[in-house]
């Protein structure tokens, strides 16, 4: 019986290596400096690439932070070292409920709020949508990565005279510096990956969109297309962009996570 | 914390809206107010979202009342709509995924909490980590051109000859389906059901275990009848959890689940689920009353999982304060 | 100091996002029918013209109706027309009309995955109906083996496979259905988005023909160019005059050439079950949706100098995608037409 539970775990830690080998197998081979550089092609053309669509993410992933993390890190500060009692079970809660949120319905949140007001789908309310998604990890890590500093460092501070906001400014933030950063990095490859608040958000552009306000190509939302679609040559760049999505999350997430093993233990998220 | 109000020349007391205004002068009352401010916009958007999926939803909900709950059709030339297909698709998949993850994710919990060694559990707990991580599109990817062709040549076979007469095995099968759904999301949840249950075990106290083996029993049985009894709440909570993720999962269903809304009892049906409905026909709903209709589903969704989320939770807390209250 | 400075290229990547090179981009959204000539004819207006760029999106027709009306995108695409309904609701909620402008003639053609049947079958309007409709349900049902004698039909299950999404190219093949059967017109109609009797659903003509080429004993109706380009094998239609047609330029054009002559002021007609010997009985036009009056001059000028030149160079690279030119009387009546626009 035991060793049938070995069995289990030997399955569940091989399909991540089977998926990525599996990536790695079929898109592989197709990871060329086209892919990178070239804008997609006509229907039905073989060739071009995926480069608006990988800058696209980017953009819409650095806005998300802009919105998410200053909302998220602030927060979790507020938790951490003003609130009373109340609001942080107010505030907590939230986070936890937005946390558990579907992303199909940000999206439609998105929507609603972003799209239907100014009129056109963009990059920002693709933005708005990933970033709502990053504040409950980064909100929770704060909190518990400010609180987990040895109080030894806070009294030191206020003995030498430093008010309270000098103290979490100049010494408390850099002692949990490195916990906020892995989960705001592991808020980012969370987000990085999501398509379907991108479907109605950020829509979707052949050409590079320029400035925030216009649609945006994406990778996620790229594969999808390219998947479910005919074309072989379709299915071929399909493979390579997920390959290059979960090269992405994976890095980020490996970083975030060594990155920590050498501080404080990981949280669960 | 003390506040220091500087003293006024030739001013009383400080009082009112004016102590709000010398407060300020102070740095530590700003960070207070600006960390408050920011953290008063999470509540709001909290509140915002859940507003706007209420108001948005009115047409339907005043249409058709809870009968929206029991109805089949979902026909948008005449109107009509309904949401028990996309309830039973998602309910359906959702709990075929559990079916296959919960003795796999059990197990290996069991495994890397009590068999393998620290460094050992710890690495293979990292990779489960990573494999939460994979999005969901991936697994869309890869369930359309292995799982769909694989149900399709070799599972609905192997099912249908012997089991055929089953209404769960009947055919025919396209590859897409409820099953193909369930089998992409369970490689999903597993992780989840995987590193709660882990923890939830690992908390449980040193003594319960040594008392079992003291009294003679195996390894096996010390941890099947005393160590995973001890930690059932919290290894529930862990389904539940895995549970939430499962209904809310979008991309990977829509991509193989067969978008049909129609309940069929055969497994090997193509059905759908109410986040793929939602991603499929959101931006082409015409009319006001379709895309309420879309959005009440949202709702739905979002009160499922929250109602899930919350007693996840509160499993999980129960069971680890349970196993930290108990004298060592 | 590394704060300052991840705060410093943050600020400049986001200055670079910002004002990067500002060229006009044009939004459409819609039908997945002629999204392969839309997205060849884009491509080459914008070599023409680098300042411009039409961004196409295929989302369906019900997705082009949808986006016009509530404003997010700057032009539809359809290939249903709009019915009244749909007009008034445009009217009410942007406060000007719409107008439909046809861009090419295509076809939707019955495409199938039958192992070792690579010839083109014959579909009769009943065979299709009683597919469609569940009623017919093997392939080598009487219905459609009565018009394919000599081909080998297998005594599988037909997958029937129809649109997921709201579709123009699902309207025109309703729209057919009704016309040829009274038993489909009553008990589904005709639709973008209509309650199918059986079968999958696909998102868009590439998700269909994803399905079809993926699924064997499979049926689905797609554009005759997603057939063509997939190298999937497509049926002959037999149409009012009992003759079997397969789906090609001549019998598209046929099919368009009464229409042509009658072409009413809005544009909006079926041409499905046409009259005519040659005539390929589930054809159509195909619309773009521009709204009438545009606050933007400059995107209006974009569309308007696209429709010009579509109307005029454009229509010389439709039939290399297997789309059918506009009928000459069509092509000079929408030329006025575009005066419309301000």
């Amino acid at each position: 019986m035991l060793g049938l539970t070995g069995v289990c775990a030997l399955f569940s830690v091989s399909a991540l290596f089977f998926i990525l080998g599996y990536l790695l197998f079929n898109g592989g081979t197709s990871i060329n400096w086209d892919f990178f550089t070239k804008l997609p092609k006509p229907v039905g053309e073989t060739g071009g690439g995926m480069a608006n669509a990988i800058v696209g993410s980017g953009k819409i992933l650095l806005l998300a932070s802009l919105l998410g993390v200053p909302i998220g890190f602030l927060g979790g500060m507020y938790l951490a070292e003003f609130s009373g009692k109340k609001a942080a079970w107010v505030v907590r809660y939230a986070a936890d409920l937005l946390n558990g949120v579907p992303s199909i319905v940000i999206g439609i949140f998105a929507y609603s709020l972003v799209v239907l007001p100014f009129k056109h789908f963009s990059a920002l309310a693709g933005a708005f949508a990933l970033g709502i998604m990053m504040i409950p990890i980064t909100l929770r890590s704060t909190e518990e990565f400010l609180k987990s500093v040895p109080r030894v460092l806070r009294e030191g501070a206020m003995a030498l005279g430093a008010s309270k906001w000098k103290t979490i400014a100049t010494v408390i933030v850099p002692a949990a510096y490195r916990g906020i950063m892995t989960a705001i990095l592991l808020a980012l490859a969370r987000v990085a990956g999501e398509t379907a608040p991108l479907l109605f958000t950020a829509f979707g552009n052949r050409f590079e969109s320029h400035g925030w306000s216009q649609p945006t190509a994406t990778l996620p939302v790229m594969i999808y297309t390219y998947a479910v679609s005919p074309y072989d040559d379709w299915h071929r760049q399909a493979w390579a962009a997920g390959l290059v999505l979960l090269g992405l999350v994976l890095i980020i997430n490996i970083l975030a996570r060594t990155i920590l093993s050498r501080g404080i233990a990981v949280p669960r998220s | 914390m003390a506040t220091t109000t500087t003293a006024l020349k030739g001013a009383g007391p400080v009082t009112g809206s004016r102590s709000f205004f010398v407060k300020l002068r102070d740095g530590d009352e700003i960070a207070r107010l600006v960390t408050f401010l920011f953290a008063a916009t999470v509540v709001l958007i909290t509140i915002l979202l859940v507003w706007e999926l209420w108001v948005n939803s009115v047409l339907p909900r005043h249409k058709f009342g809870l009968h929206f709950f029991v109805t089949q059709t979902w026909d948008p030339i005449v109107d009509e709509f309904g949401a028990l297909p996309f309830i039973y698709g998602t309910v359906v998949t959702s709990a075929l995924s559990l079916l296959i993850a919960i003795p796999l994710g059990i197990g290996a919990a069991i495994f890397l909490a009590e068999l393998a060694p620290a460094p050992v559990s710890d690495t293979l707990q990292f990779f489960i980590d990573l494999l939460a991580a994979v999005p969901s599109v991936i697994y869309g990817l890869l369930g359309v051109f292995i799982v769909v062709p694989l149900v399709r040549t070799v599972i609905f076979p192997a099912l249908n000859k012997p089991f055929g007469f089953l209404p769960i095995f009947r055919g025919p099968s396209y590859g897409v389906g409820f099953i193909t759904a369930g089998i992409v999301m369970a490689i999903m949840v597993i992780p989840y059901i995987i590193s709660v249950s882990r923890e939830v075990l690992l908390s449980v106290p040193r003594d319960q275990r040594e008392a079992a083996l003291a009294l003679g029993s195996t390894r096996w049985e010390s941890t099947w009848k005393v160590v995973v009894p001890f930690a059932k709440t919290g290894i529930m909570g862990s389904i539940f959890l895995a549970l939430a993720r499962a209904l809310g999962e979008t991309m990977a269903v829509t991509m193989v689940i067969g978008n049909t809304p129609k309940i069929a009892a055969s497994l090997f049906a193509p059905g759908y689920s109410i986040a793929a409905v939602i991603a499929n026909e959101f931006t082409e709903a015409t009319g006001d009353l379709y895309l309420q209709a879309l959005i009440e589903l949202g709702l739905v969704l979002f009160l499922l999982t929250f109602i899930l989320n919350g007693l996840a939770r509160l499993l999980i807390v129960v069971t680890t304060q349970k196993g930290s209250g108990v004298a060592a | 100091m590394k704060r300052i400075a991840g705060l410093a290229i943050g600020v400049l990547a986001l200055c670079a996002i910002v004002l990067a090179d500002n060229a006009l981009l044009i939004n459409g959204a819609g039908a997945t029918f002629p999204y392969p000539i839309y997205s060849k004819w884009f491509d080459v207006y914008h070599t023409k013209n680098p300042n411009i760029q039409f961004n196409y999106q295929s989302i369906g027709s019900g997705g082009g109706i949808k986006q016009i009306t509530e404003g997010t995108v700057d032009f539809g695409a359809s290939d249903g027309p709009m019915n009244d309904e749909q007009l008034k609701a445009f009217q009410d909620k942007r406060g000007t009309a719409i107008l439909h402008f046809p861009a090419v003639l295509g076809a939707d053609v019955p495409t199938y995955n039958l192992s070792g049947v690579n010839a083109a079958l014959n579909f009769t309007p009943d065979a299709l109906a009683g597919i469609f409709l569940g009623k017919v349900t093997k392939w080598n049902d009487p219905a459609i083996a009565s018009a394919n004698k000599g081909v080998n039909l297998p005594a599988a299950d037909i997958v029937v496979v129809h649109r997921s999404d709201g579709s123009g190219t699902t309207y025109i093949w309703t729209d057919y259905l009704s016309k040829v059967s009274d038993e489909w017109k009553t008990k589904v109609g005709k639709g973008t988005s209509v309650n199918w009797p059986v079968g999958l659903g696909g998102k868009g003509n590439e998700g269909v023909t994803g399905l079809v080429k993926q699924t064997p004993n499979s049926i689905g109706y797609v554009e005759l160019i997603y057939a063509v380009q997939n190298n999937i094998p497509y049926g002959t239609v037999k149409n009012s005059s009992g003759a079997f047609v397969k789906a090609d330029l001549a019998g598209v054009t046929a099919a368009a050439a009464g229409a042509a002559k009658a072409m009413p002021d809005d544009f909006r007609v079926s041409i499905t079950d046409a009259p005519g010997k040659t005539a390929y009985p589930i054809s159509s036009f195909t619309w773009l949706l521009i709204p009438q009056k545009f606050q933007d001059g400059a995107k209006r000028d974009a569309i308007k100098g696209f429709l010009k030149w579509m109307l005029n160079e454009g229509q010389d690279s439709v039939e290399a995608l297997s789309y059918a030119k506009l009928p000459k009387e069509v092509v000079e009546k929408e030329k006025k037409a575009i005066n419309n626009i301000q």
